[in-house]
């Protein structure tokens, strides 16, 4: 069995310790957001944050994640109540299939908590490891000024909170 | 599985209930409207797929029944308002459509469209999407046709309604409908007196045949439509709700993977099965020839015995594939058939010719290209009572459908495709061969659902690349500064093995009583495959255009987006610009000075007046570009200009772009920006980071690494599109409008830059 803090919540996992925290959040915990994109840490749709760190959770065991706090696309927040992040995004309108989204999502959450007001370069280079096959690439660039601005206005705080 | 004998299939489909109550008018209680002498429709011999429609019935599902051609859109092939609209007690609306969310938002933009002329809000409308028992068959969701065809049927479907439940309220009031509004499914007289839709429908039926023509709203009087409304399936993408068919959770569920061979062609010859079969959480091992694949109960224990299972495994290779350094040169020696495409257009038919001064050639090509999509393909399978069902994302689940019956020798009304998002395909990807995975899989642990999720290298490995392209120009200025004449040639593959039969499902190649690919077809113009953009829009006094049409395929290919209009285009309008150079024409001025129809006058003058292009600086090192194109000839019209840097090393970056589109009345202007700023961006990672790699036996091209694609390093600074206002005209087709004028105007803008053409 291994411990994991998920969104704020503790939860007893017993998948093989070896198993890449990418499968346990979307077969054992039944959360959707992190995607299967390559399986090898080249595309991003897997991303999501430990501790303050955006990681590819398509090649991170959990056995490496114990005592550090996982959140997810869904600790961002809800359709109802949606994050900082989630609302700028949903109101550039910046997705197509959607798919690759909620890494980048997740890799512009991390990028804002460490740096509330990045250049347009900073936020080209934390996104440097994403791939969008739809081209969503210039609404990403500008959901994630607009996520600065608003995040700056009010608070970038994720919705879940441990 | 010998005997496939396809006449044993039954044709008959399912009248399986659809969720909505189905309300019921009565056939006479509407004043025929329309153009005079119009069909008034006695009901059509029903075939035989059409089973027990009348009484019970509604057009939903089945396979078209008698074409229409009086009526517009998709109505031809389903003409009963019934198949796309229905209005339940409670006034809540279900709008059925036989094409797919791909991620185009063509949900959004079809809500909308019902939305408006049924004078209702968009939300309370459930729009159901292709499912083989409840949405009309509108075939595949490809080639830019949604909102032409289901668009279209929608359109006037919800006009037709609407009327329909005018009349009603009119008559019980005995006033006349002109006396009536209608608004948020409320018909109100002058004297304040109400009713909603939902009492109006009790007891009556939608189940009549549509008119030819509709009282359509005015575009004036728009409330939705040219509305940039927010995408409905965005919140449930961006906040982790189960939307894809990745997500899907089904009871019981196990999770599938399967061991590819290594190269096209393998054959298995030995695999030891008995350690892998004790590793944890295995439940089954499917073996069916050169078919290998393992099902266990948590995803990652799938994956870790389909690891095992391939080390396992012997195979014995055999594919031979072209020497890809010399490609284009073998490619233009395969045998083809020769097919003319100028043969009505020729010498004289354009216009007077002046004799030619200078004569210029050229030749274009274009490498194997991947969809390759984000998200692998997935899908998932339930096989139980003798009957499979699907959840897909394929383009087209009634053809998946009928190819998923012939490969486990069903009927066709014993498999239900149910269409779930994927990741994005741009064509024909993975989607299909999965779904077929899936329920070969299923079939193996009945009464289970089974979870099918390829792996990164099963997609770029497997999935049928857009062909390798070649094109040769050859054209004539006379002393004016006009084009004389023009000769085309273009050498391709099929654009299309989508299946179709069950042989163009890849896992059936491996079977013990294996499947071959049914032998491919040229798409005929005017939608064309290979030859798809190959005859130009501008005025040629003597034009020549000659396809090559390679039936042998040594890699794996189908559709993807755009066809071969993405290498016509970049030729054509590649050469434009080498004439506007020979004649010392301003390449926009030279385009403008061989065309006719003013709406690409129009897209031109608004893509050059958004760009600068008239008095743009000069800067070392950076160039600019144009290209124009109206797909396939027929759709939308999109020009597009390109500012890009060369560096000293030749690096290309794509620095802004410009882009201004037609077509026809835009339901959705951002939907319609999203679409072009992502075809623009695409395009610009086909023509400046991709092709596809492989050796004489094997693809290398197998992860991110080994086939790179455009990176937020390499994203224009600035991406604008000015979308044309064109109220009231018919829907044209843009979604694959941007490819072949991106490739075109951004090589102009490098040969602009460096002085070099690429």
């Amino acid at each position: 069995m291994i411990e994991l803090n998920v969104n704020g919540r503790s939860v007893e996992i017993d998948d093989d310790p070896a198993t890449p925290l990418l499968y346990v959040l979307r077969g054992t915990l039944g959360l959707n957001g992190a995607k299967f994109g390559c399986g090898l840490g080249q595309c991003g749709a897997c991303t999501v944050i430990a501790g303050s760190e955006a990681i590819f959770s398509c090649i991170t065991p959990i056995s490496a994640l114990a005592g550090r706090r996982i959140t997810t696309l869904e600790g961002l927040g809800t359709r109802t109540r949606p994050g900082t992040v989630q609302r700028a995004f949903i109101e550039e309108q910046a997705a197509q299939c959607g798919y690759c989204i909620p890494g980048m999502m997740m890799r512009a959450q991390a990028l804002l908590e460490r740096n509330p007001a990045p250049t347009d370069a900073e936020i080209r280079a934390a996104l440097a490891p994403h791939l969008c096959r739809c081209g969503s690439h210039m609404r990403v660039l500008r959901a994630v000024r607009r996520a600065s601005r608003a995040a700056r206005a009010g608070s970038a705080g994720r919705s879940v909170q441990p | 599985m010998k005997a496939r004998d396809s006449r044993a299939i039954s044709r008959r489909t399912a009248l399986a209930a659809g969720g909505a109550l189905i309300v019921h008018f009565a056939l006479g209680a509407r004043a025929a409207r329309g153009s005079p002498g119009a069909p008034r429709s006695p009901a059509s011999p029903a075939p035989a797929d059409r089973g027990g429609a009348g009484a019970a019935g509604f057009g939903g599902p089945g396979r078209a029944g008698r074409a229409e051609s009086d009526l517009p859109g998709s109505l031809r092939r389903f003409p009963m308002l019934d198949s796309w609209l229905r209005i339940d007690t409670s006034g809540a609306i279900t709008l059925f459509t036989g094409k797919a969310e791909l991620g185009q938002g063509i949900e959004t933009a079809l809500v909308q469209i019902a939305a408006e002329e049924l004078a209702v809000a968009p939300a309370s409308i459930t729009i159901v999407t292709a499912d083989t028992s409840r949405t009309p068959d509108e075939g595949f969701t490809a080639g830019s046709h949604s909102m032409q065809d289901s668009g279209t049927a929608i359109l006037n479907a919800a006009a037709q309604a609407r009327e329909i439940l005018l009349g009603l309220a009119a008559r019980r009031w005995r006033l006349p409908p002109e006396a009536l509004r209608v608004e948020g499914g409320i018909v109100t007289a002058r004297s304040g007196r109400r009713i909603g839709y939902g009492t109006l429908v009790a007891a009556q039926t939608l189940h009549v045949r549509a008119e030819p023509h509709s009282h359509l709203t005015e575009p004036g009087r728009h409330r939705l439509i040219g509305v940039s409304m927010p995408r409905l399936d965005i919140p449930a993408k961006l906040t982790g709700e189960a939307i894809y068919v990745q997500d899907l959770k089904l009871s019981g569920m196990v999770h599938a993977r399967i061991v590819r061979p290594p190269s096209y062609g393998a054959q298995l010859l030995s695999v030891e099965t008995e350690a892998v079969r004790r590793l944890p959480g295995v439940i089954e091992i499917v073996r069916d020839g050169s078919y290998l694949a393992v099902v266990a109960a948590r995803e990652y224990q799938a994956i870790a015995a389909m690891e095992a299972l391939a080390r396992a495994a012997r195979w014995r290779e055999q594919a031979e594939l072209p020497d890809r350094a010399k490609i284009f040169g073998e490619l233009a020696s395969w045998p083809s058939n020769e097919i003319d495409l100028a043969s009505d257009r020729s010498s004289g038919s354009r216009g007077p010719s002046a004799p030619a001064i200078r004569t210029l050639q050229a030749e274009y090509r274009r490498p194997y290209l991947m969809h390759a999509s984000i998200g692998p393909s997935c899908a998932v399978a339930r096989f139980e009572a003798g009957g499979l069902t699907v959840w897909t994302h394929s383009q087209g689940v009634y053809p998946l459908r009928r190819a998923l019956a012939e490969l486990l020798q069903l009927p066709e009304d014993r498999v239900h495709c149910i269409h779930a998002q994927g990741s994005g395909c741009y064509g024909h990807n993975g989607a299909d061969d999965a779904a077929a995975d899936a329920a070969l899989i299923a079939r193996a642990v009945p009464g289970r659902a089974v979870r099918v999720q390829w792996m990164r290298a099963d997609e770029h490995l497997w999935e049928p690349y857009g062909p390798a392209m070649l094109a040769r120009v050859r054209g004539a200025l006379d002393a004016g500064g006009h084009i004389a004449s023009w000769d085309y040639e273009v050498w391709s593959n099929t654009h299309s093995t989508r299946p179709g039969g069950a042989g163009n499902l890849m896992p059936a190649w491996f079977l013990e009583h294996s499947l071959a690919p049914h032998p491919p077809h040229p798409i005929p113009l005017p939608e064309g495959g290979g030859d798809r953009n190959a005859l130009p829009l501008y005025r040629i006094p003597r034009l020549g255009a000659r396809y090559h049409f390679i039936p042998q395929m040594p890699l794996r290919v189908s559709a993807l987006r755009s066809l071969g209009a993405h290498l016509n285009v970049f030729a054509i309008e590649s050469f434009m610009e080498e004439l506007a150079l020979a004649a010392g024409v301003d390449s926009i001025e030279f385009r403008l000075r061989h065309l006719e129809d003013p709406r690409a006058v129009d897209v031109i003058r608004a893509a050059a007046k958004r760009f600068g292009w008239t008095g743009r600086a000069r800067t070392r090192g950076v160039g600019h570009g144009f290209a124009f194109a109206r797909y396939k000839n027929l759709a939308a019209y999109a020009a597009i200009a390109i500012e890009a840097q060369v560096d000293s090393g030749g690096r290309v970056r794509v620095r802004r772009a410009a882009a201004a589109v037609d077509c026809g009345e835009a339901v959705n202007p951002d939907g319609v920006r999203n679409q072009i700023e992502g075809g623009i961006l695409q395009a610009s990672s086909w023509t400046l980071k991709e092709s596809v790699a492989f050796d004489r036996r094997h693809i290398t091209s197998r992860d991110w690494a080994s086939y790179p694609i455009l990176r937020f390093e390499d994203v224009p600074d600035s991406i604008e599109v000015v979308v044309a206002d064109r109220p009231g005209q018919p829907f044209l087709g843009l979604g694959e409008a941007a490819q072949g004028p991106t490739a075109a105007a951004i090589v102009n803008a490098v040969a602009d830059a460096a002085g070099v053409r690429i």
